[in-house]
């Protein structure tokens, strides 16, 4: 099966000088509500992103500007060279070279396993069934669950069907993956399951954005860490430096609540 | 917690239970008699009185049944071979049954033509309703209307392929234009649907008698045909009419969201036999002088819009019930609307929407008796009209509607059976 997929990218850890994301001075608000408040981030390929912050801080809404699932009202949003902008043809585009990860999942319940994976390939990429299904094979032994593909998600744990979700992103060659706290909704047994499929993703050079609570996959995996409050990016920094020597006093309460036990 | 008693608690498993069968039951049917029948003294009285209650209802009708006359040419006569005996004057279902079924005018030579076009319903709705038949059996399924209307409505064999021959350019016309806008492809279409449509007019009115079946008017359908004929096509218009309208009514575009939203409101805020009285009465006042709009297809028309209305609130409630992470999981993948309420929404919707949407389609072909009301001779016009009207049969009342009502309850059991086999074949949640 290998000799038909090849490898997504180049196994290294190396971030480039190439640019994949960069937002500048994205506002956005919900209804009054000021969520994102003049948000400068720019994405390196290759890069590991960990968001961290308390819930409500807009950490969520910030990714999910990115592939404009949200939209933003002020600003400018570059992926991959592509501007965010409302033109449904670019949105599209986007969407197909960036992958996400959801906390719910959200795998499609009335399709197979393999269905899941090939729907998107078929669809938009126009990928013949056949091949589609072998690179959706490809990805469903890289997460570790190929007997799965003709069960139906109901049918799988949390962790499983979240390497599911993390497959069906890979199935459509993202350059790029978003995670929304991938791990929150499952048990602290499947938790480390779905944490070392996301580790390997990061090996092979995948440029990754998540949100998530594990510190300890933040200071493995991570190359820059980004606190964020009340809407606003508040400190980043390289994990080493971001955990044990923390400079704004907002960080230093937040790693003290979470890390205090 | 504290460990402040660790040493008096610990405790180490150091054999595993194995599994144990459960408690064996008495199984048995004496068993099921005592537990569902004389489960304690109040259960055997309820067993005892139903009974009793089943008794009388077969003790009164049985002999009615089994006793019924089946050969006599009218009421008179029936009573003559009775004699005073309980027993059903069923010889009017013998007499009349072609009057029930075709209608009093479809000409009796005929009647093989609505006949075949029912066999063929069979053939065209099983593949619709069995997923696993070959679906090249669509292609029969997609030529079936044309078929139909020939084999029932008879006249040259032109109009129905006239009529194909512009869906295929109307279908061919969007294809080539849809990829660059899609109103520009809708409007495309119809447009170029009406020009063949028009111009196959002078074809159709050049060559009348071309393979050419007796003509049949509309206004000679009756009977359970004409029940059948508004209940397919009505059903089968205003599910997709009914998907489009709940998809508007959620639409972000503001003009095509209260298009739908009045439509929808209005129908449903009418009853049925108003919108029928002004398919009959007072559409007439509105169009031109002197055209002929058929009857049938102003009542297809209002029938039709009425149940879209219904349908399209049934399935804005599966929409709705589906979590917003579909539609997320749908669009970050980067499938385009149309693909996504194609693959994703819809089939999950329907699938939710199912026992309602069947609930409308079992009262839509019901409803379908309406057309009574406005001197159209569908199965209960027929009864009330010319049957029971009649010197003949004035009088036969039990064995006329038992008669109606074995017709409506076969075919909507039947479609309420299908639904529930329909539910459990895309059971895939596994909840």
């Amino acid at each position: 099966m290998n000799d038909v997929v090849p490898e997504t990218h180049d196994v290294d850890m190396a971030v480039s000088d190439e640019v994949a994301i960069s937002i500048e001075s994205m506002n956005k608000w919900f209804g009054t509500f000021h969520v994102l408040r003049d948000i400068d981030l720019t994405v390196y390929r290759g890069e590991r992103i960990v968001i961290a912050g308390p819930s409500g801080s807009g950490k969520s809404t910030l990714i999910r500007c990115i592939n404009a699932l949200e939209e933003h009202q002020a600003g400018k949003i570059t992926v991959d060279g592509t501007v965010l902008s409302s033109d449904i043809k670019n949105i599209d585009r986007i969407r197909s070279e960036v992958g996400m990860c959801f906390q719910h999942f959200n795998l499609f319940p009335h399709l197979s396993i393999l269905e899941n994976c090939t729907l998107a390939p078929i669809w938009v990429r126009k990928t013949p069934k056949k091949e589609a299904e072998e690179i959706a094979m490809h990805f469903l032994e890289k997460v570790k669950i190929p007997e799965q593909a003709d069960k139906y998600p109901g049918q799988l744990s949390g962790g499983q069907q979240q390497r599911v979700a993390i497959a069906r992103s890979l199935c459509m060659r993202p350059r790029i993956m978003l995670f929304d706290e991938p791990t929150s909704a499952l048990d602290p047994e499947m938790i480390s399951e779905v944490l070392d499929t996301m580790v390997q993703l990061a090996e092979e050079g995948m440029t990754m954005l998540c949100v998530t609570h594990e510190m300890g996959f933040a200071r493995k995996v991570a190359n820059r860490v980004i606190f964020m409050d009340e809407g606003q990016i508040v400190e980043q920094n390289e994990p080493e430096e971001f955990f044990n020597n923390p400079k704004s006093p907002r960080t230093q309460l937040f790693l003290s609540q979470i890390l205090g036990h | 917690m504290s460990d402040t008693h660790a040493h008096s608690v610990a405790y180490v498993r150091e054999t595993q239970l194995p599994q144990q069968p459960p408690p064996t039951i008495e199984t048995g049917a004496v068993k099921w008699v005592r537990q569902n029948l004389f489960n304690g003294p109040w259960g055997s009285l309820l067993t005892l009185v139903s009974l009793y209650v089943i008794y009388l209802i077969l003790a009164g009708s049985l002999p009615w049944l089994l006793n019924g006359v089946w050969t006599t040419s009218n009421i008179r006569e029936c009573r003559e071979v009775l004699d005073g005996a309980t027993g059903g004057c069923f010889s009017v279902l013998s007499e009349r049954w072609n009057q029930l079924l075709f209608g009093i005018a479809y000409p009796s030579d005929q009647y093989w033509r609505p006949t075949v076009a029912f066999v063929l319903l069979i053939a065209a709705l099983a593949p619709v309703l069995f997923m696993h038949l070959p679906r090249k059996l669509l292609i029969f399924t997609g030529l079936y209307p044309f078929i139909a209307f020939w084999l029932i409505w008879g006249g040259t064999i032109m109009v129905p392929i006239v009529a194909l021959i512009g869906v295929g350019v109307g279908y061919a016309v969007y294809n080539r234009y849809v990829a660059d806008s899609f109103a520009m492809g809708f409007f495309g279409g119809v447009a170029a649907a009406m020009v063949t449509w028009w111009l196959g007019g002078f074809v159709i009115g050049a060559m009348p008698g071309f393979i050419a079946l007796e003509a049949v008017p509309s206004r000679d359908m009756g009977g359970f045909m004409l029940n059948m004929i508004l209940g397919v096509v009505c059903v089968s218009l205003s599910l997709p009419l009914g998907i489009m309208l709940a998809l508007g009514r959620q639409s972000s575009m503001p003009i095509i969201k209260w298009i739908c939203v009045v439509f929808i409101e209005f129908i449903r805020g009418v009853p049925l036999i108003t919108l029928l009285f002004v398919a009959n009465v007072v559409l007439a006042y509105f169009l031109p002088p002197g055209t002929n709009f058929d009857l049938i297809l102003r009542v297809i028309i209002m029938i039709t819009m009425f149940a879209a209305a219904y349908i399209a609130e049934v399935i804005r409630g599966g929409l709705a019930a589906l979590p917003r992470g579909q539609y997320e999981a749908a669009d970050s993948l980067g499938l385009d609307y149309a693909q996504s309420m194609r693959l994703i929404i819809l089939p999950q919707a329907l699938k939710i929407s199912i026992p309602g949407i069947v609930n409308v389609a079992v009262g839509l072909f019901k409803d379908t008796t309406l057309v009574s009301v406005i001197s159209m001779f569908d199965l209960v016009g027929m009864i009330r009209g010319p049957i029971l009207a009649s010197t003949d049969w004035n009088g036969v009342y039990w064995e006329l509607w038992l008669f109606a009502s074995m017709l409506f309850f076969v075919v909507c059991y039947g479609i309420s059976q299908y639904s529930q086999w329909l539910e459990r074949q895309l059971a895939t949640d596994h909840r």
